[in-house]
């Protein structure tokens, strides 16, 4: 297949696609963002030299016995609140067996029969299907991070790194209620935005602390029944996954068209080649033997510590972002590019809030220059709101300079520029520069005489009826100002005049 | 005074009243082993420079009157508590080279409380089996009849009390690994409920069923270890955080027999008097009956009707949990692996098969089977509903009486290679203890008679979950109207 390639969508290709339904469920394994391990105190750090983090829990020496961190714990139920979904009071660990060198037990302790949470759902917008589709998350279950094999460099053996093993997970497992790519991206984008508000994980998918593997299958529409599927493993991005996806459907699609059938199996992304190769083969399917991990008592939560919880629960993305449309009157797409992080919404709330402060809120204002020009410079130098060169009061007085009239939107971008290469105040930038709008109504009105003195077709053509040369003649005249006038101010007079 | 058959307590005394000094009793007993373990086979390794070492620091607390009741006292540990720099096996070839980076919280609070370690005890191979044949460092030999086995798990620990090369020693019971070997050595062994004392640092057999206890002479040497192992440990999250019971107070109490024992209600579970039960022990068992009778207790028949499960039930608990607890012997970053290993597969499969013996493999096979998918309804989750159930079979005793009283074990000891043929008979050795683990109880083996082959017959007594005070107090009462416990098996 991959040698083949894939056919590109035409004609009756095109068709057939159209009556398949794609059918998606995403499995994320989440790494927690506790300070030491699930399991023992070893400390969780990211990349640090091979093997120095870990203890003879980690190693899983003879007699040792794992001790569930409380902190782990507390960040699943957080997570579980945040999907709405039920928490258990009662959950139960398991042992899930099997050999592998860089999991040291020859078993991954994970949740099985009782995960922690069950039920719980979130919200996205869907390319296709419209604003708010209801996803089921089946469970979110704790388990216990494996160590790294390494074989890059290395000849006729194997490394093995345990660093990682005893690193705290979250598998969140959402229902086959996905119905594309897109959807999936929309859902990863939420789950992450949720995971980030609550401080649980980083989110960060290319260092692997926030993973995903892709459950894909398709039917005819109208099928009751799903398709056989296969998992998608190796996708690294939230990009990653959408591409494996397409090209996961078209490659299910191409077969059944050809009177194939999908064998389920899993099956290895290779973001290089756009291309996925089956991973393992039927004959070594696992049989993991779960059973009840009798080191650990069966964890058994009070209905006053989950209440707790849910009380010191932070405002998460839906819920701020329907304020921010409420308090601030932004469109739906605004509230939510901004509510996307934490970091971000805050930082535009501090914007809006200074220059309200200053007498001269206007949040939309605001919500533009963060959504447009602040974001694209932070994308342009490849860093998060958190490194932003600008501080928010920086932007805020920018925001009520423009809105008090002292700023074109011209000049403000001007400022902005400066700001971001030397700091400083946005006022003394403009006041030191002579960058002061001009809305003096005289010296607007000499500027205009003077271009309507020089451009007498122009004008002789505008009053003839042809009204789009007044955007021409307003341009002249904030040329001659140097771009200082103030344009409402300049369409206004020139109207007047022209009406003259 | 012979200082070979010395109880715990005599040794405090004396050690106390600086009539023998620590190195003294740890040397004494250091020459014992040397001059009997070759036949007996009791100790894997001997750790006479530690020893001395650490009976000089005892040596030193006791001078300067700090020592407790087991400071400079000589004891021997089962060779599957960690301990750290000392070689630990589990009598297995997969750990034969194994020396552990860390200490057993068991052992380190023994050391703690001055505890001299003289060695480690042989045992069966990963604690499985019932006769310490299954050892890759050989048999162990019963001191009462050298041409039979001292019963297992813990058979290096109790051959080495009954053949006086130490004061006292550490087992560990799974399905009566403390209490068998007790039974047919003649000495006192007490398994604690589950979870009484930390499993961390003990290498695991069967997580849910293991637990430590001590083996000593008496019971009142019994109830002294406990007092130190005792107590909820942070590092096992199994583990009981309850206090612990001041054990030396409730014996050394100035009570008579009849005194602990008047009005106590012992039942006589009416399932164990099978056609296993040999007749001496029957015999014993009811000579026991009519001793606690005379001191006021009350002793009437109760029933256990899941008995019968017992053996099957442990059988498929005990193997599932053993098959996963043993997959990290891979060869990889401890013990045993295989000599040029052609590839991954054929080092985890070459590692394991040349470095576990016969008996670890057939229970890695029976556990990994009753786990499989299509079998774990069938096997597992039937053995957990049936647990259950003999657990609360026990309950429902518990209502009735304040302590069950049963024969330790249905013989006497058999002879070296009697029952290597025929693993179920093997088994069957341990039909009257191992339902104790499944509940989670405490129990106590003391010896109660001997046989015509002058072999020890052992009596259990099975109290409520944390009631070791209760067992601790009838099995002393028994010891102060009774001689058995001080036969010797040696001149």
């Amino acid at each position: 297949m991959s040698q083949k390639g894939l056919s590109t969508q035409s004609g009756a290709e095109g068709s057939a696609r159209a009556r398949y339904e794609t059918v998606i469920g995403l499995e994320v394994h989440a790494q927690m963002l506790t300070r030491s391990k699930i399991f023992c105190g070893c400390s969780t750090r990211f990349g640090a030299e091979a093997n120095t983090q870990i203890c003879p829990i980690c190693a899983a020496f003879p007699g040792v016995l794992p001790v569930l961190n409380r902190e782990a714990v507390q960040m699943a139920i957080k997570t579980g609140l945040a999907i709405d979904g039920q928490v258990r009071l009662l959950s139960e660990f398991a042992r899930k067996n099997y050999f592998y060198p860089d999991l040291p037990a020859g078993y991954q302790i994970s949740q099985y029969e009782l995960p922690i949470v069950e039920q719980g759902a979130l919200w996205i917008d869907s390319p296709e299907r419209g604003e708010g589709v209801r996803i089921g998350i089946t469970r979110i279950h704790m388990e216990v991070d494996a160590g790294k094999s390494l074989h890059e460099g290395i000849y006729g053996a194997s490394w093995v790194d345990l660093n990682r093993t005893g690193t705290p997970l979250m598998e969140i497992v959402s229902e086959p209620d996905l119905r594309s790519s897109g959807e999936a991206g929309e859902y990863l984008k939420k789950l992450r935005a949720i995971v980030r508000y609550l401080g649980v994980c980083d989110g960060n998918m290319e260092e692997g602390s926030f993973r995903c593997d892709a459950n894909v299958s398709v039917r005819l529409h109208g099928d009751s029944v799903f398709g056989t599927r296969c998992e998608l493993k190796n996708l690294n991005s939230i990009r990653n996954v959408m591409r494996a996806i397409d090209y996961e459907v078209e490659r299910q699609i191409e077969l059944l068209e050809e009177g194939g059938k999908v064998v389920q199996e899993t099956r290895l992304w290779n973001a290089d080649l756009n291309s996925s190769r089956p991973m393992r083969g039927k004959e070594d399917a696992h049989d993991y033997r779960y059973f009840p991990e009798p080191d650990l008592p069966p964890l058994r939560l009070t209905a006053e510590r989950v209440a707790a919880l849910r009380e010191a629960m932070p405002e998460l993305p839906d819920a701020k972002a329907a304020r921010f449309g409420q308090q601030y009157q932004l469109s739906r797409y605004d509230a939510g590019v901004l509510t996307s992080s934490r970091e971000l919404a805050d930082y535009f709330e501090a914007v809006a809030a200074h220059a309200a402060s200053l007498g001269h809120g206007n949040a939309k204002m605001a919500a533009n220059w963060v959504t447009g020009e602040l974001a694209a410079r932070l994308n342009r130098d490849g860093v998060e709101i958190g490194q932003s060169p600008l501080q928010p009061w920086q932007l805020g007085k920018l925001v009520a300079l423009i809105q008090q009239g002292t700023l074109s939107g011209k000049l403000a971008k001007e400022v902005f520029e400066i700001m971001c290469q030397e700091g400083g105040d946005p006022q003394q930038i403009a006041e030191q520069r002579g960058m002061r709008q001009v809305s003096d109504e005289g010296a607007i009105d000499v500027a205009i005489a003077r271009v309507l003195a020089s451009y007498p077709d122009d004008v002789a053509q505008y009053r003839a009826g042809k009204g789009k040369v007044m955007g021409f003649l307003v341009g002249q005249v904030m040329k001659a100002t140097q771009g200082k006038a103030n344009p409402a101010l300049v369409n206004q007079r020139l109207l007047a005049k022209l009406a003259e | 005074m012979d200082l070979a058959s010395i109880t715990l307590k005599q040794a405090a005394d004396l050690l106390r009243q600086r009539t023998v000094s620590a190195v003294e009793l740890t040397q004494f007993f250091l020459d014992r082993i040397v001059t009997h373990n070759p036949e007996l086979n009791a100790f894997i390794t001997v750790d006479a420079e530690g020893a001395l070492t650490a009976a000089r620091q005892a040596d030193a607390r006791l001078a300067a009157g700090q020592g407790g009741p087991l400071t400079g006292i000589p004891l021997a540990v089962k060779d599957l508590f960690c301990t750290k720099g000392v070689r630990t096996t589990c009598a297995s070839r997969m750990l034969a080279n194994f020396t552990p980076p860390y200490e057993s919280t068991v052992t380190r609070r023994l050391q703690e409380a001055g505890m001299v370690m003289l060695g480690k005890t042989n045992m069966d191979e990963f604690a499985m089996g019932s006769s310490n044949e299954t050892s890759y460092f050989g048999p162990v030999r019963n001191p009462w009849d050298r041409s039979r086995t001292p019963g297992g798990s813990s058979g290096g620990s109790a051959a080495a009390v009954a053949a006086g090369l130490c004061v006292a020693a550490l087992g560990t019971d799974t399905g009566g690994s403390i209490r068998q070997p007790a039974s047919m050595t003649g000495i006192t062994g007490l398994k604690p409920t589950y979870g009484r004392v930390s499993r961390f640092g003990m290498i695991a057999f069967a997580s849910s069923l293991d637990q430590a206890g001590p083996m000593t002479r008496t019971v009142e040497d019994a109830a002294l270890l406990l007092q130190a192992m005792a107590g909820h440990d942070p590092l096992d999250a199994t583990s009981i955080d309850q206090p612990v019971e001041d054990y030396g107070s409730l014996l050394a109490q100035d009570k008579g027999p009849q005194e602990r024992m008047r009005g106590l209600r012992i039942g006589i579970p009416q399932e164990y008097y099978t056609d296993g039960m040999a007749a001496a022990v029957r015999k014993s068992l009811e000579e026991a009956i009519r001793v606690f009778q005379d001191l006021g207790a009350v002793c009437q028949p109760v029933a256990l009707p899941c008995t019968d499960y017992a053996i099957p039930t442990y059988y498929i608990i005990a193997p599932a949990e053993a098959s996963s607890n043993l997959a990290r012997y891979d060869g990889i970053r401890f013990g045993y692996r295989c000599e040029q290993p052609a590839d991954l597969a054929d080092m985890f499969a070459r590692s394991r098969s040349e470095g576990f013996g016969a008996e670890v493999k057939r229970r890695i096979m029976l556990g990994t089977y009753v786990l499989s998918s299509g079998y774990y309804d069938a096997f597992y989750r039937k053995a957990q509903k049936v647990r259950r159930l003999i657990a609360d079979d026990f309950q429902a005793a518990f209502t009735q009486v304040d302590l069950l009283l049963t024969p330790t074990a249905p013989e006497t000891a058999f002879r070296i290679g009697e029952k290597n043929a025929d693993p179920v008979k093997m088994y069957l050795s341990d039909i009257f203890t191992i339902n104790v683990n499944l509940a989670g109880l405490p129990a106590l083996s003391v010896p109660c008679g001997w046989d015509a082959q002058n072999l020890p017959i052992g009596l259990q007594l099975i109290g409520r979950p944390l009631q070791e005070g209760t067992l601790l107090s009838a099995g002393h009462a028994f010891q102060q109207v009774t001689a058995w416990h001080t036969r010797r098996a040696y001149e």
